[in-house]
């Protein structure tokens, strides 16, 4: 029952688009219902963003865009072009953790993991822009990630870690 | 979702002549309700025409008389926390930050915000009858599983609610709409912007196929001494509201000059009712008065099998924001409940 039925089926042509992904210049081609999300994991083989409900209600898809987090699942890829993309795969530097991957381990911030790469990323996201002074401030500007295993406890106090300047309100 | 032909769009002009082809071009801006309406087949497209690149309308800005005009094509988040929106608009700050999340705020705009779509289970359920997704079919909800569904202003074809939090803070600022269109720019009195769903319950708003919104004005008094919203839910956070809240008040020696009260979550557009507010002018900021205009605002409100609490729901959320709009410093983030 599909509404507002289209007389003629549209059959798209791949666009031709340019990523910066974790600092790599990507050339690629899609087709413009390619989301972000499955623009990263199917096309570049970056598999470490994760598609949980892949309808903007859970956060597992979270990436940084131009330096701010938003969900890979409602974006579509072609609308990035010429973008500057963050995943949980470009954190670490030099081999070394970002610090909020050693704070989740350090405070075991995850059972199964799945929601962990969005956590962070969006964590990361979370500190960059500032608002967050409180621990009730930061549950409430993390409340985007849902984590299932309820791992949600510690993963505010690895944030807590990380992000200075807090207080435990 | 079906496929579609994708273009990009650099000025106002080049997307109204691309919104003027017909139905099956949609505009895109942040897309965070359109991508998900179309990965359910909710809603379709041949073309997807991409406003993001239009270098207008992205900011906040001051005009020489006073008011702020809000950017359509500006985030949700740069919206919220611009320093004159936190400054002399804190409702609207509040309001904002009390839906969806910080993700989506960083990529949802005030124009698609104005013009999302409802979440009612049925209209997002393609098997089920909807007059709103299909016009004729029916409505499920009457009938069905109504729980979150409005309680003013419904009609027998439709009771779904509209929403959005930041539009409930724009109802109760008074807030304006400028649309642009093939004959040039109007304006729209928020209150004028949605629509109830009377017979066309496909039609969500005034906004014509064929125009755009360039921008929303808020007049140049913000209520920023005395205001809160309040946002009650099945979760502390990201959830849409069973009930939400706004109150701006006036206050002179206790005195209120002015109240303004709009709710969410009740109906298909943003609730305001004129007789309530006009009851608190001149009389004490009290729990009473208080109590006495959420009478005011639920008298002839309509229940379904499901979601009789809601009147009696907002009834309270009424009297507790007001007093809680008195000490706007007790608000919890997230718009929760405090006092």
């Amino acid at each position: 029952m599909i509404t507002e039925n289209i007389s003629t089926p549209v059959i798209s042509h791949k666009k031709k688009l340019s990523l910066t992904i974790n600092g790599e210049v990507k050339t690629l081609e899609v087709k413009p219902w390619v989301s972000l999300l499955d623009c990263l994991r199917e096309h570049l083989d970056l598999t470490g963003t994760k598609k949980g409900c892949d309808h903007g209600q859970c956060g597992a898809c979270t990436v940084i865009v131009d330096g701010k987090r938003i969900l890979s699942c409602l974006t579509l890829a072609v609308m990035k072009d010429g973008a500057s993309i963050t995943t949980i795969e470009g954190i670490g530097k030099d081999g070394e953790l970002h610090p909020l991957q050693k704070a989740f381990i350090d405070h075991d911030a995850f059972q199964c993991g799945y929601c962990t790469p969005g956590q962070i990323c969006s964590a990361i996201g979370m500190i960059a822009e500032g608002k967050a002074k409180t621990r009730t401030e930061v549950k409430e500007l993390m409340s985007g990630n849902l984590c299932r295993c309820g791992a949600n406890t510690n993963i505010i106090d690895a944030i807590m870690e990380v992000q200075e300047g807090l207080t435990n309100e | 979702m079906n496929d579609f032909n994708y273009t990009r769009v650099y000025s106002m002009d080049e997307a109204l002549a691309n919104v003027s082809l017909g139905k099956g071009h949609r505009v895109i801006a942040g897309g965070t309700n359109l991508i998900d309406l179309m990965k359910y087949f909710i809603t379709t497209a041949d073309e997807l025409v991409d406003i993001n690149p239009i270098s207008e309308h992205q900011t906040i800005e001051e005009l020489p008389d006073g008011r702020l005009r809000l950017g359509a094509f500006a985030t949700n988040a740069d919206t919220a926390y611009h320093p004159l929106v936190e400054s002399r608009y804190p409702l609207l700050n509040r309001a904002i930050l009390a839906g969806a999340s910080a993700q989506i705020r960083n990529m949802a705009t005030n124009g698609g915000n104005l013009l999302q779509r409802t979440r009612c289970y049925y209209f997002y359920d393609i098997n089920t009858p909807c007059n709103k997704r299909e016009p004729g079919t029916g409505c499920s909800a009457i009938n069905g599983y109504n729980r979150t569904m409005a309680i003013m202003g419904t009609s027998e074809h439709c009771i779904a609610v509209f929403p959005s939090d930041m539009c409930v803070a724009l109802a109760a600022l008074d807030a304006v709409v400028n649309i642009v269109g093939p004959e040039g720019t109007r304006q729209l009195p928020f209150a004028d912007f949605h629509r109830l769903p009377g017979n066309t319950p496909h039609i969500d708003n005034n906004l014509m196929d064929n125009e755009l919104i360039s921008s929303i004005d808020l007049p140049e008094k913000g209520f920023s001494s005395s205001y809160s919203y309040l946002k009650l839910r099945d979760r502390n956070s990201y959830a849409f509201a069973l009930v939400s809240v706004a109150t701006a008040l006036d206050l002179e020696h206790g005195l209120i000059k002015e109240a303004r009260i709009a709710l969410g979550g009740l109906a298909h557009k943003p609730w305001r009712v004129q007789e309530a507010e006009d009851f608190l002018k001149g009389k004490q900021a009290s729990k009473t008065n208080f109590e006495a205009a959420a009478d005011l605002i639920l008298q002839g409100a309509k229940s379904f099998e499901f979601n009789a609490f809601k009147i009696e729901l907002a009834k309270r959320a009424i009297v507790r924001n007001c007093m809680m709009a008195l000490d706007p410093d007790t608000q919890q983030p997230g718009a929760q409940p405090s006092l």
